[in-house]
C-alpha cells in the first residue's frame, strides 16, 4: 500500500492511565478510499486509540498527521474540524427527534437566526440518497420508529453529512440481524468508495475479511500487525494475532512484550 | 411508484423518501392520523375529548349556570393561572425534570409584586417581581445542572424554602392588597367589544397564515381542505365565544355593564405563541428537546447540556412568576396561600393531561392550555352542579372540595396512564 499516502496517521502514540500503560508506541494509519479494520481482544486498547484520535483523550507522547501535516487533536472539536467523525456503538441518537433533526443536532442550519428546516431536510435527503439508502420512507420519521439497521444508517449518514474525510465506526453491526448487517456493511463499503478513510472496529472476523482492505490487530496495547487483506488472509491468522499477538512470522516479537 | 412531484435525479431513485413528497387529500391525511393514534401517539386527543365530554356533561346537568355568559368569562379567568404555571412546568418537563415549587415561585413573585406596588410605581415593581422569579428559577437550575442534585429533591426543598420566603414577604399570615388598576385588570379587566372583535380577527388571520406556512413546509402533505376545515371550526368557535363575551354579563343590579373578552386571553395566547415559537423554530428549542430525549447524545453533539438545564429552569421561574401575577390579579391580593395548596399539582396535571410526557422530550405548549382547561373545568362545573341526589344515593355535594379533589386526581391518574401506556406501545 505504498501508492496511497495515508489521510490520517498516528505515530508512536503512548497513553497511560495512572500506572496502566494502555497504548505502547502505537502506529496506525487510515487511507482514503480504504476500509481499515481495527481488531483486538477486549482491553487491547482499540477504544482508547479511537478516543485519542477523536481528541477525547490526550496522549502522553507521539504525534498525529492529517493529510501529511502534523496536527493537534486535543479536543473533539479539533477532530471534527478536520473532518474526523465517530459513530459510537450506542449511536447517540435522540429517539424523540426525527431523522433530519438528529442528523443536524448541535449544528443546525439557521436563516435569520431561525431554524432553516427546508435546507436541512434537503441536505439530509441528498446525503441518504448518495449513500443509496432505500429503506427510509420519510426523513421526517421519528428515530423511535426506525429499526436497528436504519438507526445505524442514520448515525452513519449523520457522520458523513459534514464532508467528513475519516469516519470511525465502533462495532456498527454488533446489535444487528443478518439482513441489517448486510445493509450496513454495504454502506461501509460505499463510504470508502466515495473516497473516505473508513475505520471499522469489529469482533466478527468474517465481516472484517469481507469488508476491509487493511487490518490492524492490537494486542495488549500494541499494534501486533498492520497488513493488507488479500484473498489469502484467513480467519485463523486474524484470530491468532488477536489472541497471541503473532501468527507465523507476523506480529510482536517476544522481547517487545517484556 | 406513481410519484411525479419529486425532483427525480440520477442518484435519487423514485420511491426513496416517497412519503416526503406525496400530496395528500383529506381522506389520506385523516388516515395518517388514525395510524398515528393506533401507534400509541395520542398527543392532545385525550385532552380534547375530555373537554368535549366535560362540557357536554356539565352543560346538560346544569345548563342555566354552567353555559351562562358569566361562567364562561369566569372559567377562562380561573383557567388562566393554571395554564400559565402549567406552561412553566412544561418547560422543565420537556427535559425530563420537574419543578414541584413552581406554585410557590408564583406565590413569591406575586408577593414581591404586591408589596413593591405599595411603595413603587408599576414598572419597577413588575421588573422586581420578574427578576425574583428568574432568580428563583436560576437557583433551582444551578442546583440541578451544576451541583447535580435531582430536580425532584431540589424542588421539594424549595417548596419549604419558597413558602418561607412567601410568609416573610406577606408578614406571617396577613394579606397584601393590590390597588394598581392595571394589575387588577390583568385577569379581571375586559377589552371593549370592538377591540375584542379586532383581536379575534387578527388571531384567526395569524392562525390561517401559520397553517398555510406549515402546509408549504410539508410539501403539501397537509391538504388544503383540512386547513379550511380547521379554520372554519376555529372561526365558528371564536365567533360564538366573542358574541357571548361581548354581551353584558353583569347582574341586573350591577352599577356598570361587564362586556368584552378578558385581557387574560390575549395575554395567555401571546405567551403560548412566543413559547411555541422558541421551542419549534430556534436552535435553543431544538436543543431542549434533544436534552430531554437523550442527554448523552446531546452532549456528544456539542450541546452544552448544563446550560440548557439551567436556562430552562430560569424560563420556568419567569413563567411561573407571570402565573403568580395572574393569581394575584384574580383576587386583587396576595396571601400565604397564593400559589399554595393544589396550584402546582394542577399545573403539572394540566401539562400531563394535555399530552406532555413526564419522561421528557415530548410535549408542546398547547398541551398546557388544553390540560389547563380540563382541570379548570372540573372544579368549575362541579361547583355549579352543587348538591344533588342522583339515583337515590342520598344527597351528594358535588361542589365540595373533596369531590373536586377526587375528580381531579382521577383525571390526572388517567392522563398519566395514557402517557405510560403509549410509551410502552411506541418503545
Amino acid at each position: 500500500m505504498t501508492e496511497d499516502a495515508p489521510i490520517l496517521e498516528a505515530i508512536g502514540i503512548n497513553k497511560s492511565f495512572g500506572p496502566v500503560h494502555v497504548l505502547h508506541d502505537v502506529d496506525f494509519a487510515v487511507y482514503p478510499g480504504k476500509v481499515t479494520a481495527l481488531i483486538g481482544d477486549n482491553g487491547a486498547g482499540k477504544s482508547t486509540l479511537v478516543k485519542t484520535i477523536t481528541g477525547i483523550y490526550g496522549t502522553d507522547s507521539g504525534e498525529f498527521r492529517f493529510e501529511g501535516e502534523r496536527v493537534d487533536l486535543d479536543s473533539p472539536k479539533d477532530a471534527a474540524g478536520l473532518g474526523i467523525e465517530v459513530v459510537y456503538q450506542d449511536l447517540a441518537l435522540c429517539e424523540n427527534l426525527d431523522i433530519v433533526q438528529n442528523m443536524f443536532l448541535g449544528r443546525e442550519r439557521t436563516k435569520n437566526r431561525l431554524l432553516d428546516e427546508g435546507s436541512m431536510e434537503q441536505a439530509a435527503r441528498d446525503t441518504l440518497a448518495s449513500l443509496s439508502v432505500r429503506t427510509v420512507k420519510s426523513v421526517r420519521q421519528s428515530v423511535s420508529s426506525l429499526s436497528g439497521g436504519q438507526r445505524q444508517t442514520v448515525a452513519i449518514a449523520k457522520a458523513v453529512l459534514w464532508n467528513s474525510k475519516v469516519v470511525l465506526l465502533d462495532e456498527p453491526t454488533a446489535a444487528l440481524g443478518v439482513a441489517q448487517t448486510r445493509q450496513v456493511l454495504d454502506l461501509v463499503r460505499r463510504l470508502a468508495d466515495q473516497g473516505l478513510g473508513v475505520v471499522i472496529i469489529s469482533h466478527n472476523m468474517n465481516e472484517v475479511l469481507e469488508v476491509s482492505d487493511r487490518v490492524a490487530a492490537m494486542y495488549l496495547g500494541r499494534i501486533a500487525a498492520d497488513v493488507a487483506v488479500t484473498k489469502d488472509t484467513t480467519r485463523e491468522f486474524l484470530v491468532e494475532l488477536i489472541t497471541s499477538g503473532r501468527s507465523g512470522d507476523v506480529g510482536i516479537t517476544e522481547e517487545a512484550t517484556l | 411508484m406513481s410519484d411525479t412531484t419529486s425532483s427525480t435525479s440520477e442518484s435519487q431513485v423514485v420511491g426513496d423518501f416517497a412519503l416526503d413528497s406525496v400530496k395528500k387529500d383529506l381522506r389520506g391525511s385523516l388516515g395518517d392520523t388514525v395510524a398515528r393514534l393506533k401507534d400509541g401517539q395520542l398527543g392532545s386527543l385525550p385532552a380534547i375529548l375530555a373537554i368535549v365530554v366535560l362540557v357536554t356533561l356539565f352543560g346538560s346537568v346544569s345548563p342555566d349556570s354552567f353555559l351562562s355568559k358569566i361562567n364562561l368569562a369566569n372559567f377562562l379567568e380561573q383557567a388562566s393561572s393554571v395554564i400559565v404555571i402549567a406552561m412553566a412546568v412544561s418547560f422543565v418537563l420537556l427535559l425530563g425534570e420537574i419543578d414541584l415549587a413552581a406554585g410557590f415561585t408564583a406565590g413569591v413573585a406575586g408577593a414581591v409584586l404586591a408589596t413593591r406596588l405599595q411603595n413603587w410605581p408599576l414598572v419597577p415593581s413588575i421588573l422586581a417581581a420578574a427578576v425574583v422569579a428568574i432568580a428563583l428559577g436560576t437557583f433551582t437550575g444551578f442546583m440541578v445542572a451544576k451541583v447535580g442534585i435531582p430536580s425532584f429533591v431540589v424542588t421539594l426543598a424549595n417548596v419549604l424554602l419558597f413558602q418561607g420566603i412567601l410568609l416573610q414577604l406577606v408578614k406571617n399570615g396577613g394579606s397584601v392588597r393590590i390597588e394598581n388598576q392595571i394589575i387588577k385588570d390583568l385577569v379581571g379587566g375586559n377589552m371593549t367589544p370592538t377591540v375584542s372583535w379586532i383581536f379575534v380577527i387578527v388571531a384567526l388571520v395569524l392562525l390561517g397564515l401559520s397553517m398555510f406556512r406549515k402546509q408549504r413546509v410539508s410539501h403539501g402533505a397537509i391538504p388544503t381542505s383540512l386547513i379550511l376545515l380547521k379554520l372554519g371550526l376555529a372561526t365558528a368557535g371564536a365567533v360564538i365565544f366573542t358574541t357571548m363575551l361581548n354581551q353584558n354579563r353583569a347582574f341586573a343590579s350591577a352599577p356598570a355593564p361587564i362586556r368584552g373578552i378578558p385581557y387574560v386571553i390575549p395575554l395567555v395566547l401571546i405567551l403560548l405563541l412566543v413559547m411555541t415559537f422558541v421551542l419549534n423554530r430556534t436552535r435553543y428549542g431544538r436543543h431542549l428537546y434533544a436534552v430531554g430525549g437523550n442527554p448523552e447524545a446531546a452532549r456528544r453533539a456539542g450541546i452544552n447540556v448544563a446550560r440548557i438545564r439551567l436556562t430552562a429552569f430560569a424560563v420556568c421561574g419567569l413563567l411561573a412568576g407571570i402565573g403568580g401575577a395572574f393569581l394575584a390579579s384574580r383576587v386583587n391580593s396576595v396571601d400565604p396561600n397564593t400559589g399554595a395548596n393544589d396550584t402546582l399539582l394542577l399545573a403539572v396535571g394540566a401539562a400531563v393531561i394535555g399530552g406532555t410526557s413526564l419522561f421528557g422530550g415530548k410535549g408542546r405548549m398547547l398541551n398546557a392550555v388544553l390540560g389547563g382547561f380540563v382541570l379548570a373545568l372540573i372544579p368549575n362545573g362541579l361547583t355549579l352542579v352543587g348538591k344533588r341526589s342522583p339515583l337515590g344515593f342520598g344527597e351528594i355535594d358535588f361542589g365540595s372540595s373533596g369531590t373536586k379533589f377526587i375528580c381531579a386526581g382521577l383525571a390526572l391518574l388517567a392522563a398519566s396512564s395514557v402517557d405510560a401506556l403509549s410509551r410502552k406501545r411506541t418503545a
